[in-house]
């Protein structure tokens, strides 16, 4: 045998390449890039106790959104009371939300002290209650959701200019959450009926 | 003609691979049912994946219709479920979270456009009862600005 002199020789990387190219192919069909989007929402406490209760609110402070099975959009607050389009929605809400030329009809306008900021004057007791049908289609359904979270945004988008000078998109986290607090979203939504009795 | 020298090649699929990797993330589930979901304006991106866990609302897929009929379904991880199986659905994903993410655990909803509001209310009234209050209704970006 003796000493060898051979070299080592050198492993064969040549498969290298097509073995991280299967590694990647198993990834790409694998995994999934869409980031998902949507509308958030808070739901409310569930409570048992609380569903007998009646909250007294006055009739200005109160617009009902109504959407039957037929998917008509029925609206009543202190100034209309009828069908409306879903393209309507937003500017009625934004009448009523904001109440600009403090008409006794809509919301009332009281001080309110943001936390951190100033006393702002504001319908801080407005409140949008958004009722639905079993049968009403959730399109429908979204698309009224869709057109009141577009309400608070373009209030919120203007009194962020009157007040910051800048846009929603330039603000920063505190100002935000002022501009949420003067117009923070109430939309409330009714129980269905049936829920009171069945549990 | 000299050859290509190919052995920075490895490395190169190697980066796009940990690229892969790191931007996307696993399929979660094989889905049973069908859905388009809606499309909004006011649409806000969810920004970490972790905290969110989906409900899934539409009729069955094809395989499927045959045994259970075109009716909208709940999906809940890779089987079908009634509402009532939702609260435990919501406390077991609660209990793979870490601690301080609890509070801020969210649930998408992706729901059919022709899903009738019976079925999501009912899972909304369940999601309360497990106090998983934080909802989003899943959507895509609209791309016409205003109507």
């Amino acid at each position: 045998m003796g000493k060898s002199s051979r070299k080592v020789p050198g492993l064969n990387q040549s498969s290298t390449a097509d073995i991280s190219f299967i590694l990647l192919i198993f990834f790409l069909v694998t995994t999934s890039m869409d980031t998902d989007t949507g509308l958030s929402r808070r739901l409310p406490e569930w409570d048992p106790d609380a569903q007998e209760q009646e909250i007294k609110i006055k009739e200005r402070n109160i617009m009902t959104v109504q959407v039957n099975k037929n998917n008509e959009i029925h609206v009543k607050n202190g100034v209309i009371n009828r069908v409306i389009a879903v393209n309507e929605l937003k500017d009625i809400a934004k009448e009523f939300i904001a109440n600009p030329e403090d008409n006794i009809l809509l919301p009332i306008k009281e001080e309110y002290d943001i936390p951190g900021f100033k006393v702002v004057v504001t319908t801080v007791k407005h409140i949008i209650s958004l009722q639905t049908d079993r049968s009403t289609s959730y399109e429908i359904y979204f698309k009224v959701q869709n057109e009141l979270s577009k309400a608070y945004n373009e209030l919120r988008e203007v009194w962020c200019r009157q007040t910051f000078g800048k846009g929603w998109d330039d603000c920063n986290d505190d100002e935000r959450a002022f501009a949420k607090a003067m117009y923070a979203s109430k939309i409330s939504e009714a129980e269905p009926k049936q829920y009171g009795t069945a549990e | 003609m000299p050859e290509l020298n190919t052995s920075s090649l490895p490395d190169l699929i190697f980066s796009v691979l940990f690229f892969f990797m790191m931007v996307t993330s696993m399929r979660e589930v094989e889905l049973k049912v069908q859905f388009t979901t809606p499309s909004g304006t006011e649409i806000e991106k969810l920004e970490r994946k972790s905290l969110v866990s989906h409900i899934y609302i539409g009729p069955p897929t094809k395989e499927w219709r045959a045994q259970l009929g075109p009716a909208p379904r709940i999906q809940l991880n890779d089987a079908f479920a009634e509402p009532s199986a939702i609260r435990e659905f919501v406390k077991s994903e609660r209990e793979s979270m870490a601690e301080r993410d609890k509070p801020l655990m969210k649930m998408s909803l992706k729901i059919d456009t022709e899903t009738q509001m019976g079925i999501v209310t009912d899972v909304k009234q369940e999601l309360r009862k497990g106090r998983a209050l934080n909802i989003v209704y899943s959507a895509t970006k609209d791309k016409q600005a205003q109507r």
